[in-house]
């Protein structure tokens, strides 16, 4: 399971990312950041496959995909 | 994948969804990846794009309006091992900067030059732009774009595309993800050819004015994918030096 | 010094160069094409790079952009060439570029004549350009103060970070004289504000705020860099000043035609003297204002330009306890030594 990573103080609520998202795993929540915007945050994480639409298509670099990195055990399984 | 180090720890200037902050950050990205932001001297118009001043974290230029392509070729001229962009709006290089890009083309300057369109000015308001689509509406073509007394959107890939110095001209656009990743490909094979002095590269990207447009971010995108990318074909116009 | 025998605009064009210029841009204009032509031949010797731009607008933004880079620039053009740079000048100043540009005065206005003239002197020395910024502003009256002036003029643009401009005509422009032209010098990069490489953090070279009082301080601190001038760069030559009661004023080419007519009134008796301004900005107006009504009876203010332009500057800066008239020929008309001495006779009476 990827890591879904917005930087909320720079996130403007366009819904780019939300529409581009296979998955949806994101939302326009009601928490406003400093610049007085409604930020999105990873609502189902879970689903996330690191696809990286979302992180692709923001105008304003405010989505980091992280993959997981793997334990050695989990390498082996 | 994570936010480039070649834009700042700040909020852009834009307005929310504005397509220019995708255009800045794959420049960034592309900085990044290549290890040449010591190298970089981006050259910035006047208009959205002066709000780049706080953003880029390399050596920026912002001349005047319309002068981009001759502010860079002094600059490429007097330092060519610098790499150098100009990054320019509809209006500032298809109207008045028109003579400018055309002969910096035609000298084959060796810098890549980014034309943002999205048929509108948008720092002042929302006014007709020579790409502005016909029966376009914007604050001085008020019943829309008439081509009998304003003529037709200019397609400045085609134009200059007639050109023999230009290298690499291709259009682009930044509606989706798939079109940005595109976009992106195609101005790092431009960085590229400067890198390699293969002369002057032109990058058209179809960008939005949700805030001039008078749409939601996301309404904008699918107004874009409706009446901009038509009238705007997107692909290669020349490539390698030859006429696609 | 190597000594040689040169065309004016030529002069112009290799004292830059070995003043370390390595870049000029320009565009055909009489009565100044000499210039870019010498640049297009000896440039790329120097080291340097020749444009020639496709139009003054863009000459003069390639000249913004080389400056950028902490390299010498220079452009050159001829009076409505120097209307359409006077953007781009500001914009120099706005955002602290150095840069030499070389007016070579034609007659005017509109396409007006090849021939030389003095017409644009209150575009060039009232701040050639939108904000109210100045520039200093150099009038040499020979091939060899050419010379001496361009080279000069690169330090103060430097020093300054300001454009400088040097008003020249075409007739000074088309005379051939003997030289001597200063040793070559190994230009410097700026490395302190330009944007030429070295280990430091990013810059930005840009002439807008957004807040009106950074605007405002930075008009301030231009304000008082102009004061500075008026203080410490005025540069004026007082020919036989020192028992004159026929004072006359002129600049440039008219400068150097009314010091023959000095000469010709000395031989004939009359106590002439020349006040010759060679900055035209920072102007005189110390040496002017203090001109002794008792001892200088009358001022002849000589200019090629109808209506005057100096002139105005001369009236203001003079006692207005001493008479001031004007002799003046214009659209590419030069003025005769002996129409200057005709009119000191007359105004002696």
């Amino acid at each position: 399971m990827a890591e879904v990573k917005i930087l909320s103080q720079y996130c403007k609520g366009c819904g780019f990312c939300v529409k581009s998202c296979p998955k949806k795993v994101l939302e326009v929540t009601q928490e406003v950041n400093m610049l007085g915007y409604k930020y999105v945050s990873p609502i189902h994480v879970q689903d996330c496959i690191a696809c990286k639409m979302c992180a692709v298509i923001c105008p304003d670099a405010a989505v980091e995909i992280y993959l997981p990195t793997l334990s050695e055990e989990e390498k082996v399984s | 994948m994570s936010r480039p180090t070649s834009i700042k720890d700040c909020a852009s200037g834009y307005c929310p969804g504005c397509l220019h902050g995708v255009a800045h950050r794959i420049i960034a990205e592309i900085v990044d990846e290549l290890g040449i932001s010591q190298d970089m001297v981006g050259v910035m118009p006047v208009g959205c794009a002066s709000l780049s001043f706080s953003y880029w974290n390399f050596d920026s230029i912002h001349g005047a309006h319309g002068r981009a392509p001759a502010v860079a070729t002094g600059v490429k001229r007097c330092a060519p091992d610098r790499v150098v962009f100009t990054y320019q709006g509809d209006g500032d290089l298809a109207a008045i900067g028109l003579a400018e890009i055309m002969h910096a083309a035609n000298r084959g300057e060796n810098f890549t030059a980014v034309f943002i369109n999205n048929s509108i000015y948008g720092m002042t308001g929302g006014q007709m732009a020579p790409t502005t689509l016909e029966g376009m509406k914007t604050s001085t073509s008020p019943k829309g774009r008439d081509e009998t007394t304003e003529g037709y959107p200019m397609n400045m890939c085609g134009i200059l595309a007639q050109l023999d110095a230009p290298y690499y001209i291709a259009r682009f656009a930044l509606n989706s993800p798939q079109n940005v990743l595109k976009a992106k490909a195609g101005l790092k094979k431009a960085f590229m050819a400067q890198l390699e002095g293969k002369g002057f590269c032109f990058i058209e990207l179809l960008t939005n004015c949700p805030t001039n447009w008078g749409l939601t971010s996301l309404k904008s995108l699918e107004w874009m994918e409706q009446n901009t990318m038509p009238a705007f074909p997107l692909g290669a116009f020349k490539d390698g030096g030859v006429r696609v | 010094m190597e000594k040689r025998f040169m065309k004016g605009n030529e002069a112009i064009a290799e004292s830059a160069i070995r003043a370390g210029c390595r870049f000029f841009a320009g565009y055909p204009i009489t009565p100044q094409n000499e210039i870019p032509e010498y640049m297009s031949r000896k440039m790329t010797e120097a080291g340097g790079v020749f444009v020639q731009g496709e139009s003054e607008i863009a000459s003069a933004y390639m000249v913004f952009g080389g400056a950028s880079m902490g390299t010498r620039c220079m452009t050159s053009s001829s009076g409505l060439g120097i209307c359409l740079k006077t953007e781009a000048l500001s914009y120099m100043a706005g955002a602290r570029l150095p840069a030499v540009v070389v007016n070579v005065s034609r007659g005017g206005p509109g396409l007006g004549t090849i021939q030389p003239s003095q017409q644009d002197y209150n575009l060039i020395t009232n701040g050639p350009g939108c904000g109210g910024f100045s520039c200093m502003v150099y009038a040499p009256s020979t091939v060899q103060e050419s010379v001496d002036l361009t080279c000069k003029a690169f330090d103060m643009a430097e020093r300054d970070r300001n454009p400088v401009i040097v008003l020249t005509d075409g007739c000074l422009g088309a005379m051939m004289e003997s030289v001597e032209l200063p040793m070559p010098q190994t230009p410097g990069e700026n490395l302190e504000w330009s944007l030429a490489k070295s280990d430091r953090q990013a810059r930005i070279i840009k002439s807008f705020h957004l807040d009106p009082m950074d605007q405002e301080q930075f008009n301030e601190n231009m304000a008082d860099l102009y004061k500075s001038w008026d203080d410490n760069d005025v540069a004026v030559e007082l020919y036989q000043m020192q028992d004159a009661e026929y004072v006359i004023t002129a600049y440039g080419i008219c400068g150097r035609i009314a010091k023959a007519a000095v000469e010709e009134l000395r031989l004939g008796g009359v106590k002439a003297g020349l006040l010759r301004p060679i900055t035209l900005v920072p102007f005189p107006r110390k040496q002017l204002a203090e001109l002794n009504p008792q001892k200088v009876k009358k001022v002849l203010s000589v200019e090629m330009s109808i209506p005057g332009q100096m002139f105005i500057d001369v009236r203001e800066a003079l006692s207005a306890e001493i008479p001031l008239e004007f002799l003046g020929r214009s659209g590419g008309v030069v003025v005769e030594e002996e129409e200057i001495v005709s009119a000191v006779y007359k105004m002696k009476g």
